[in-house]
């Protein structure tokens, strides 16, 4: 019981990541009708904005100190960071361990500047062709952006570690009136999946509370009957493709503590991502949500000692199995409508 | 010729002609000059171009006749080659065996992920095949290690058993060879500074590719041909005619996955070894490009594809900045630094960088890929001679307020 409910929440984490992508790839198939292969790679950008932001905030400069010398007796020379000089030593420095939390704030304006100029400048060429060339330009543009991501930040992962204060693990077991020592689970993962079903509950609520949520909703469901309507639907789809890019961005954000950022990243994500849709059901968010989940958590069921031992390597397939079984009995996948992507 | 019209009979003779002679073709630069390493005239590499040229021309009867867009198809190219392996390690070191059983093999494979896949159409298949190949990757990575060598893939062995070969009697290494010609054998023609290398394994390889060509066009022109492109345009409308389409879709998928299967014999047969990386996903991706790159739906596109892919992939990323510097020397120093920092953007290790901008200029102007570009060349020529320009009127220029 322990073990399970430990894998369940291990399975979180990944299940949050997977959702979060899922939900924007939906967004973006339900709005645009395109489907969006750099989906991913928009993913790895998130994650390189807390690279970036904390290679910022640690941008020093070498000072002389004085009052201390090396072995020569020669003063020292030693980096002060700007954050250091601006705002004392202990602010600065807690400025620079909250490096990646800050730089939720940073990565929504860029996101939304490629999210929009990725729409403008390339996707929106692509409404009248098939399918397939959408996913093969996409594909294009997935590997030019991971590429130039490589030229300037190497092959190798890239540590980008969570503020101190949520750097351990905390014992759930305890909390929750197990035997205590059982489930210790680290603090980022809780605080990663709180974010994404904030993230989750706010783009739903955006969709189903606000004026312009209610467009959206009304261009998705009958396009040229808004259009007439007067209401430049284009417009809002676009800052909806814009809203998705945010969304992924986010999502890589927070997990470059889990996972150290490194260029493939995105695609490693988006391939199970595309699973994860097709499961959940093409043009379902719900669908991508839960089903986001459910392969997280089933993912890391799986990788259980006593299951590896009684079905060896079912940890890496299963994922895909699920996905081969949900798409021959259940063809529009668990929540998918009639008549989506069925041509 | 063959059964095949003029004109294919004579797309037949050039292809037949470019292979045979393509070590001299790719060799167009004398050895020491400082243009040799484009040179791509060597064994390996041309061994590449003409395999992946049979990948390529299977994955392009799938797609380009019936337009299911298969993103695993590198999984039959694994499954041949572990098959082509099992043959070296078992019965004997000739290569003909191995092909046959790696054809035989990736056919048997392609039916059973075929049957099951084609259940569904557009991007569901696209998933499902994607599903297939990840977890036979996954599969020949850990649990079916006794089978596929796990992480370290196989080779053969001298401690191997190789029945047949062990009844004729020999203690020596084991190196693939086609009835006693070893695929590695290379016959080197120096001429005035020009070195020509004329490799086995290449001509064999070449043959293959051929025949595999020739059935291709084949198919293309062929009423079953005819049947997939149907299913490709309409395929409700064929439903409605009374045709069950199923059965040639699943021909279309078994043919290409023996093709790939083929592929995938061929490699081993050249260099005696398989790693379960051959089946990743990126690979499968590989072949995609390369059959839009080159061209969908025609028949020379994808060999142009993948010789495109392969030579960029061998010859654009042995361009390092060392060397770039020394072409670039003759600038000024500040200039010639700019110049070598972009261009190393596109070349080296940042090849990838080319492949995606080539690749997503190809999408976004040239759906049809490098055929429909040659095509447009020519036709630029061509229609002017024939009909003189419609009477349009001259660009008016907006006047200025």
């Amino acid at each position: 019981m322990d073990a399970i409910l430990l894998q369940i929440l291990n399975g979180l984490d990944k299940g949050s990541a997977y959702a979060l992508i899922a939900l924007g790839l939906t967004l973006i198939f339900g709005t645009l009708g395109v489907v969006n292969f750099a989906h991913g790679a928009l993913f790895m950008i998130g994650a390189f904005c807390a690279v970036v932001l904390s290679r910022l905030l640690s941008f020093s400069k070498t000072v002389i100190d004085e009052t201390r010398t090396d072995f020569l007796g020669n003063p020292l020379k030693v980096d002060l960071p700007y954050m250091h000089q601006w705002f004392g030593e202990a602010a600065g420095q807690t400025i620079i361990d909250w490096s990646v939390p800050l730089a939720i704030l940073f990565s929504i304006p860029i996101m939304f500047a490629i999210g929009y100029a990725m729409e403008r400048g390339l996707i929106r060429h692509f409404y009248k062709r098939p399918h397939a060339d959408q996913i093969l330009v996409t594909f294009g543009l997935a590997i030019v952006l991971q590429e130039i991501v490589k030229y300037f930040f190497g092959a190798n992962p890239i540590q980008t570690p969570a503020p101190p204060a949520f750097t351990g693990s905390f014992d759930f077991g305890a909390l929750v009136g197990l035997d205590p020592n059982t489930i210790i689970y680290p603090y980022w993962r809780l605080i990663y999946f709180s974010f994404a079903v904030v993230i989750i509950s706010a783009v739903f609520a955006f969709l189903r509370f606000t004026t312009f949520g209610m467009v959206v909703r009304a261009g998705m469901a009958d396009r040229e009957t808004v259009g007439l309507l007067g209401i430049d639907i284009d417009k809002r789809f676009t800052l909806m493709f814009a809203l998705a890019a945010c969304v992924a961005g986010l999502a890589g954000v927070m997990y470059a503590p889990i996972n150290a950022p490194n260029y493939h990243m995105g695609m490693d994500f988006l391939v199970l991502s595309f699973v994860v849709v097709v499961v959940g059901g093409m043009g379902s968010m719900a669908g991508a949500v839960l089903a986001g989940f459910l392969l997280g958590i089933l993912e890391s069921i799986a990788s259980m000692s006593q299951v590896i031992d009684y079905l060896p390597g079912i940890n890496q397939i299963v994922i895909y199995l699920v996905a081969i079984i949900i798409l021959l009995t259940r063809p529009r996948g668990l929540m998918g409508r009639k008549g989506v992507m069925e041509d | 010729m063959f059964g095949l019209n003029r004109n294919d009979t004579l797309l037949l003779i050039v292809v037949a002609l470019l292979t045979m002679l393509a070590p001299f073709l790719l060799n167009p630069f004398p050895e020491g000059s400082s243009l040799a390493q484009f040179n791509g005239g060597y064994p390996d590499l041309m061994q590449r171009f003409v395999i992946f040229g049979i990948f390529a021309i299977g994955f392009n009867i799938l797609f380009g006749l019936t337009g299911y867009l298969s993103f695993g198809h590198a999984a039959f190219l694994g499954v041949g080659s572990y098959a082509a392996i099992w043959m070296m390690k078992l019965l004997t070191m000739n290569v003909v065996p191995a092909i046959i059983i790696s054809v035989i093999v990736a056919g048997l494979f392609s039916l059973v992920v075929g049957y099951i896949c084609l259940r569904r159409s557009g991007i569901y298949f696209s998933i499902l095949t994607l599903a297939f190949a990840q977890m036979s990757y996954a599969l020949a990575y850990s649990v079916l290690t006794p089978i596929t060598g796990g992480e370290t893939g196989l080779q053969p062995k001298l401690s191997d058993p190789r029945i047949l070969d062990a009844a004729i009697g020999s203690g020596v290494t084991p190196r693939a060879n086609f009835f006693g010609i070893e695929m590695g054998t290379s016959w080197q023609w120096d001429w005035n500074g020009w070195v020509f290398t004329f490799n086995a394994g290449y001509y064999l390889a070449a043959v293959i590719m051929l025949v595999a060509f020739y059935l291709s066009i084949r198919i293309f022109r062929s009423p079953f041909g005819m049947m997939l492109r149907a299913i490709k345009t309409n395929q409700n409308r064929l439903n409605y005619t009374g045709v069950n389409s199923k059965p040639y879709t699943l021909a279309a998928f078994v043919i290409s996955g023996m093709y790939a299967g083929l592929a995938g014999g061929l490699l081993v047969a050249m260099d005696t070894q398989v790693g379960p990386e051959r089946m990743f996903w990126t690979a499968s991706g590989e072949v995609v490009l390369m059959t839009i790159l080159g061209g969908v739906g025609t028949l020379i596109g994808p060999v142009l594809g993948a010789g495109l892919i392969k030579y960029m992939e061998n010859i654009l990323s042995k361009i390092n900045e060392g060397l770039l510097q020394k072409w670039f020397a003759f600038m000024p120093e500040t200039a010639g630094d700019a110049v070598v920092t972009v261009l190393g953007l596109f070349t080296g290790k940042g090849w990838h960088l080319t492949l995606g901008l080539l690749f997503m200029i190809v999408v976004i102007f040239l759906p049809g890929g490098l055929v429909e570009g040659g095509k447009r060349l020519f036709g630029i020529g061509r229609r002017k001679k024939k009909a003189p320009p419609a009477a349009s009127p001259p660009p008016t220029t907006t006047p200025a307020e």
